[in-house]
């Protein structure tokens, strides 16, 4: 019952998308599956809020170190779940767009949760730079040909490339580094990237193939 | 206790500039509406509040960037849930299941005679909540099986389609592009960008790069000999893709850092 | 006068740096930091601009758009969060005014919730005021954001009226003109997703442009660009990457309409700041790397 069922109901899923593929008759078998799966992935989003508020709130009961930001993370939760759900201050109320312009949910959006997910990710740029000064180092042939290649996307990609090397003439223009970035992305990268991407491809399709034979079990976990 | 007071002066002083900011932008609002400026004032100087909290953190952890950090995690959560709700169980659930509910949010009902199969994915979507149940959070497992199944299913023919057969097929390609002859391509022989011989350069690179980076991840057989030296090329394109990925990942993120400062130097100073 | 500021900051601040590298001692992170936020806010200050070309993979996708006949068929998908925001949405509003220049008809919609919320910001800066004879349902339409990544795209594919019963404002797809003749994404004539993300641009290549055999464009955040260019030019016409990729876009738009030259180009203005950042990291790795040779030539360690 614990094992087996999940085992059938993957297969059965998993084989009717990969048949129906065949079968341009069954077709809307495959709409229908995959309409369902866009549902259920809904819940996996209910899921993530069920699971938040008891581990927060679980937090804040047992008042554990750090509680009080627990409390601004269900405020939070809550004030974003009320104005979605309720469309408050929508201009086209209950039939409008949730992101229309004006609603609170949208301002909520644009005020709070936008600079907020935008700056996690600039502070990379900080990162990206710091790692530059004290982690690339030119210790070997395969670090230095990484480091070149870099140093001639970081050029060539900007507007100092082509002032740089633009004197050089029309039968070498490959040289010019802005060119020379492009051959970089075009030639050499495009084959690694290649390559990589056929391997992950082989990995992908044999993993899909493990599962639906029932070879591959981890996700039923380890107990029963 | 010197820390605390330290804090203490921190916090009124970064207080003191928000209601400022509050005050100036509410002061210069376009709106017709005191109610308007005065709010969009409010969130304005919030968002730049929140903007430098986030930066904080690089000098150190404090309490301003675990107070922004703990609300982004809370206000994610809530949207993306409010979205699911909206686009998903409006948008696709309720049309299909009852008249009534689709006049009331204002969704077009559709009349089918095999709707009663839409309830099958709530049913698993229900199940996959008993995972929030510690004594019958195994059920989950069934919706889990659902959602593994169909990426499964949906992955194998799209990534055999796609990544595997259409990239092995865009490898073989002409290595002698344009050729008239041996003779014609020395006479014609230069470094332009867009030259025969670059052009022929990069089939070869394509090509060879990406058998031999092939090679290079086939780790059955020893890296000796021709084989050896096969993977040494592989590795080498290999270097010049990572190198080409970190570039691009530096532009990215300066690009990020530089939509921030405008935010900062624009929206809420107005310098620019 | 703002370059030779910036350049004499910069400059120095550089020499500053190498000069104590050589000399062994550590240079604090922090100082790093805020070396970069200053440079980076002395170019936004000093608004220091470059001039961009089209490269081809730009200009394709641009001449594709350019030469589809008035009426075409166009998806634009947002696929893309605030954090890919700065580099993504001035490719994605600069597609909007070129599809919509060329009178074609734009069908927007979303992979990403966040996608949907960046796109009532587009639609309210940028579709309705420089575009106000565009009808909604007429000339565009808004299907908002379906959950299920690339499963959405699996039904789209052959039906889009399973997948999105109605518009993101709650009105029936019949309802709308520009549907009559639309049953799937198949009669599109292009496809772009905006994104640099999962789902993005591979989703719509794997799921939508190889299946459906529909020409299929993208606009990507610089991170995953890289990683796209296997597709081009055979299963992608041609690719944005990062605010450099936007850059040439908006550069080939106004060449060809200027009367978008007075409008917001953002990613034309973020190349100073690109370009003098992108300088202070290539000085970073090479004052790094001297450094390091400098303490192995003595026998130390770095």
């Amino acid at each position: 019952m614990k094992r087996q069922i999940p085992m059938l109901i993957l297969s059965a899923v998993g084989t009717l998308l990969v048949v129906s593929v065949f079968i341009p008759s069954a077709r809307h078998w495959q709409e229908d599956a995959s309409l369902y799966f866009d549902i259920i992935a809904v819940f996996a989003f209910f899921l993530g809020g069920g699971n938040l508020i008891r581990v927060h709130a679980e937090k804040v009961s047992r008042k554990s170190a750090g509680w009080i930001y627990s409390v601004v993370t269900l405020l939070g939760f809550g004030i974003m779940l009320v104005t979605g759900l309720f469309k408050i201050g929508n201009p086209n109320g209950i039939a409008g767009d949730i992101s229309q312009a004006g609603s609170y949910f949208q301002l909520l959006f644009q005020y709070v949760m936008s600079p907020l997910n935008s700056t996690m990710y600039a502070l990379l740029a900080f990162y990206v730079a710091s790692a530059s000064y004290r982690a690339f180092r030119a210790k070997n042939t395969e670090a230095t040909i990484l480091l070149v290649a870099a140093f001639v996307i970081l050029l060539g990609r900007t507007a100092l490339g082509v002032l740089l090397t633009n004197w050089i003439p029309a039968q070498f223009s490959v040289l010019q580094v802005p060119n020379l970035a492009i051959w970089i992305m075009n030639a050499p990268n495009l084959a690694g990237q290649r390559a990589i991407m056929i391997g992950i491809s082989l990995g992908v399709i044999s993993m899909s193939l493990r599962l639906l034979l029932g070879i591959e079990r981890s996700y039923l976990g380890g107990d029963n | 206790m010197t820390s605390k007071i330290a804090m203490r002066i921190l916090t009124a002083i970064v207080a003191l500039i928000f209601l400022v900011s509050w005050i100036t932008r509410s002061g210069s609002g376009m709106s017709d509406s005191a109610f308007t400026n005065v709010r969009d004032g409010f969130l304005i100087t919030f968002a730049v509040f929140l903007t430098l909290s986030i930066f904080s953190f690089l000098y150190r952890d404090n309490p301003f960037y675990k107070f922004a950090e703990s609300l982004y995690v809370g206000i994610s959560a809530g949207y993306w849930m409010s979205y699911g709700f909206w686009s998903t169980i409006v948008g696709n659930f309720v049309p299909r299941a009852s008249r009534s509910l689709s006049e009331f949010f204002h969704v077009p009902y559709q009349e089918r005679a095999d709707h009663i199969l839409i309830y099958i994915p709530i049913i698993f979507g229900l199940i996959l909540l008993t995972r929030l149940l510690p004594k019958i959070g195994w059920l989950s497992r069934w919706s889990l099986a659902f959602i593994i199944g169909a990426t499964a299913g949906l992955n194998l023919t799209r990534y055999l389609r796609s990544d595997f057969i259409s990239q092995v097929s865009n490898s073989f390609i002409p290595l002698f592009v344009d050729w008239k002859g041996a003779g014609d391509f020395v006479s014609h022989i230069s470094l332009a960008a867009d030259g025969q011989f670059i052009a022929i350069l990069s089939n070869w690179v394509i090509f060879v790069g990406v058998m031999c980076g092939l090679v290079y991840f086939f780790f059955s057989k020893e890296h000796k000999g021709a084989f050896g030296v096969a993977s040494r090329i592989g590795i080498w394109i290999l270097m010049i893709t990572f190198g080409a990925s970190f570039g691009y990942t530096v532009m990215g993120r300066i690009s990020l850092l530089v939509g921030r400062i405008t935010f900062l130097f624009g929206d809420w100073l107005n310098i620019l | 006068m703002g370059l030779i500021i910036s350049a004499v900051v910069i400059g120095g601040g550089l020499l500053w740096m190498l000069y104590l590298s050589i000399k062994g001692q550590d240079v604090d992170r922090r100082i790093v930091y805020v070396f970069v936020g200053a440079t980076v806010a002395l170019a936004i200050i000093f608004r220091l601009e470059f001039g961009e070309v089209a490269t081809p993979i730009v200009k394709s996708v641009f001449d594709k758009i350019e030469n589809l006949p008035a009426g075409s068929k166009i998806v634009l998908s947002y696929d893309f969060d605030p954090a890919m925001a700065p580099e993504v949405n001035p490719m994605a509003n600069a597609f909007i005014r070129h599809i919509l220049e060329k009178k074609h008809r734009l069908y927007f919609m979303s992979l990403w919730a966040t996608g949907q919320s960046l796109l009532s910001v587009s639609l309210n800066d940028v579709l309705k005021p420089e575009f106000p004879d565009a009808k909604y349902g007429v000339d565009y339409c808004n299907l908002g954001y379906k959950a299920g990544n690339e499963g959405v795209l699996n039904v789209v594919i052959t039906n889009f009226r399973k997948m999105f019963p109605s518009d993101a404002n709650g009105n029936s797809l019949d309802s709308l003109p520009m549907f009559k003749d639309v049953e799937s994404l198949k009669d599109m004539d292009l496809l772009i997703s905006v994104g640099g993300g999962k789902p993005g641009v591979k989703e719509w290549i794997l799921f939508a442009g190889d299946p459906g055999k529909v020409a299929m464009a993208g606009g990507s955040a610089a991170v995953s660009a890289p990683l796209l260019y296997p597709y081009w030019p055979r299963q992608l016409i041609g690719l944005l990457g990062g605010t450099k990729g936007a850059a040439e876009y908006e550069a080939e738009l106004i060449k060809t309409y200027p009367r978008f030259k007075d409008k917001s180009m953002p990613a034309l203005r973020m190349m100073g700041p690109q370009t003098m950042a992108h300088v202070v990291i290539i000085a970073f790795i090479v004052i790094g790397n001297v450094a390091y040779f400098r303490s192995r030539k003595k026998g130390g360690q770095l």
